[in-house]
């Protein structure tokens, strides 16, 4: 045995076994990930906060310190307070609306009837579509002459032509529709979400809210909902997260339009940071969104640490 | 009276006939057990009886009134799901009075209910606990205080036990039944376990293939059970069945003894040809085949170990054992018991 023992130890090298030892292996598979997050978000993040602090633009690269004056005057905008207000707007109404849209959604594909495979599958559409091509569609939907849904309402006799809504046109119509399409491109994912949640509530719990006298809404408000939250909030995020900072929908629907009534931060960073070249005003901006989605994640995650327990 | 009978009850699914035309009566206060194997249709037959599920056909009696369509919540039944179904982000308090809540009793009605539920089954201590940080055997009574909070006039039981090690089922097998009597409340309770059953139940009906197969009392499903199911579904080691004429002959192991022990009486003999015996402490199984007048078939004996010596009984050897005529059953070509051969 000793032999032996010595044998294997003295003719292999030291480092054979390397990859045996957790601390090497772990720190092998993680190093890609914290290559990738350090290098495509962390460094850019950076630099966004380098520009904030410099008068940096196209016109004038070179780096001159000036605090924190651009945001400062990004905060004493009117145009910045409209923005930043339409951004949680948005945020908050499409994802409420696609939060109900999904729950629904996902009762009434848990039910089987016939087809109802069909319907799964179609319903993931929404998600798949690529945003600027559904956009496009909203936008006929949407349009001042040809929008069909005016058309619906006029041939159902609902409205008169002179009353037809400007979708686009009107700030507060306007802010409405990109919520619309928003929470239509959001709602598959928060079907999937709610779907995977209720499917996992146990059919015991669910059958003994019925014995015990629970009705349709109690069982969905007080068993399920509580039971599958932890699920949903993390949809919550994700969901919050990609609203928060997205400007395709806007970009694509409305430019911002109509005066100003739609623009969300991610429309205008891109306006001042990169179409008129201001790249430190620019990065002020969007550097508005850091401290709320960060506030935002740490809230949720607290919530759900807190229900684990 | 009968609290709850069911009358010709059927279901189908798709193809499958899970529950096939059982028709039951639960008497007022008793303890009825539905035993079967797993897939037998008990589990469904009760799910019919608490309204989660629809019968294909027939009707369900509560208390002599038609139930068929009525909601469970109306049907003034209690249930416990072998997994407990307790609410896992209530506390214990809150999962007792969940029923209560949803019949709007007030408030200050609530707690005195839930405290007198939680006291009558020991766990006024878990109440501000919640499930996950309780025991199997915990979850299980406050399953039962949330079942009894309400005042049901029936209890239905599905596997309450099967959650359980086996040496906690022992004993919340007599809580079990000490509650039920203490309560005296009608109570239907599913197993698959013929221990369970045979200890339990008041009544036992066994049901195989979506049918009951008798309806009794332990000891006549055991001493005089209907047919050859039932023979060798209860006991253990099950009933010994040897092929007899056309139908079977089947006897207990514990009834098929050395010819010796029995001194009076008559009794038919066999010749029996020692395999292997094992010794259990209270009791010695002995594996062998019988020869003579019939092919060779296998067949178990219990022998109490104080009244034969272990040396006396060796593998390899032959010996004259013996079963009194009245202990033994004889099964038609159907498999239902035949009183005559």
């Amino acid at each position: 045995m000793v032999a032996i023992a010595e044998k294997i130890h003295g003719s292999r090298s030291r480092f054979q076994f390397v990859f045996d030892r957790p601390r090497v292996l772990g720190a092998a598979f993680l190093t890609p990930a914290i290559l990738y997050i350090l290098l495509l978000v962390g460094l850019p993040f950076l630099l966004a906060v380098y520009y904030a602090l410099s008068a940096y633009t196209i016109y004038n690269p070179s780096y001159h310190f000036v605090g924190l004056r651009n945001f400062v005057e990004v905060v004493e905008s009117d145009i910045f307070r409209r923005t930043l207000l339409n951004t949680f707007i948005f945020t908050i109404g499409s994802q409420i609306l696609g939060l109900i849209l999904g729950k629904f959604g996902a009762l009434l594909v848990l039910r089987p009837f016939p087809g109802r495979k069909i319907v799964r599958a179609l319903i993931i559409l929404p998600w798949a579509v690529p945003i600027a091509l559904a956009t496009v569609a909203w936008e006929w939907m949407f349009d001042s002459l040809y929008s069909v849904i005016n058309w619906t309402l006029i041939a159902l006799g609902l409205m008169s032509r002179a009353d037809a809504p400007n979708w686009l046109g009107e700030p507060g119509l306007a802010m409405l529709c990109v919520i619309i399409v928003n929470a239509w491109r959001f709602f598959p994912f928060a079907i999937v979400i709610f779907l995977a949640g209720i499917t996992a509530v146990p059919q015991d719990v669910l059958d003994a809210a019925t014995v015990d006298g629970a009705g349709f809404w109690r069982r969905n408000y007080q068993i399920i909902v509580p039971i599958i939250a932890p699920i949903v909030v993390v949809g919550l995020i994700f969901g919050t997260v990609f609203t928060f900072t997205d400007l395709s929908i806007v970009y694509l629907l409305t430019n911002g339009g109509p005066v100003n009534a739609t623009p969300v931060l991610g429309n205008l960073g891109f306006q001042i940071g990169i179409l008129s070249g201001d790249v430190a005003h620019g990065a002020a901006v969007s550097l508005f969104m850091f401290p709320v989605l960060f506030l935002l994640v740490i809230v949720m995650l607290r919530f759900i640490r807190r229900r684990e327990i | 009276m009968s609290a709850i009978s069911a009358n010709e009850i059927s279901k189908n699914f798709g193809e499958v006939t899970a529950v096939d035309r059982i028709s039951l009566a639960v008497r007022d206060g008793e303890f009825m057990v539905l035993l079967g194997p797993s897939g037998c249709g008990k589990t469904t037959f009760l799910r019919i009886i608490a309204g989660l599920e629809q019968q294909s056909a027939g009707d369900i009696l509560i208390g002599g009134a038609v139930v068929n369509g009525v909601p469970p919540r109306a049907r003034g039944i209690a249930m416990v799901f072998q997994s407990y179904g307790l609410y896992p982000h209530f506390t214990i308090r809150d999962n007792i009075a969940f029923p209560l809540k949803t019949q709007r009793v007030p408030k200050p009605q609530i707690r005195p209910k839930v405290a007198w539920a939680a006291q009558l089954l020991g766990i006024e201590h878990l109440l501000d606990r919640r499930p996950r940080q309780l025991s199997g055997g915990e979850r299980q009574r406050v399953a039962l205080a949330r079942a009894l909070v309400r005042d049901p006039t029936v209890f239905l039981l599905d596997e309450p036990l099967s959650n359980l090690d086996a040496k906690l089922r022992a004993s919340a097998r007599n809580e079990i039944k000490q509650f039920q009597q203490r309560v005296g409340t009608t109570t239907i309770y599913v197993t698959h376990d013929q221990v369970e059953a045979m200890g339990m139940g008041d009544r036992i009906a066994v049901i195989n293939q979506g049918k009951v197969r008798q309806v009794g009392t332990p000891t006549t499903i055991y001493e005089d059970p209907a047919d050859r199911f039932v023979a060798t579904f209860v006991g253990t080691p099950p009933m010994n069945l040897v092929t007899w004429n056309s139908g079977h002959l089947g006897f207990r192991p514990e009834h098929f003894l050395p010819k010796e022990m029995i001194q009076d009486g008559a009794v038919t003999e066999f010749s029996y040809r020692v395999n292997r015996t094992e010794y259990l402490g209270s009791e010695r199984i002995v594996y062998g085949e019988l020869d003579g007048l019939l092919s060779p078939q296998e067949v178990t004996a219990k022998l109490p170990p104080a009244h034969v010596p272990l040396e006396s009984i060796r593998p390899g050897e032959w010996h004259a054992f013996a079963v009194r005529n009245g202990q033994l059953c004889y099964f038609d070509e159907d498999g239902k018991r035949a009183r005559r051969h």
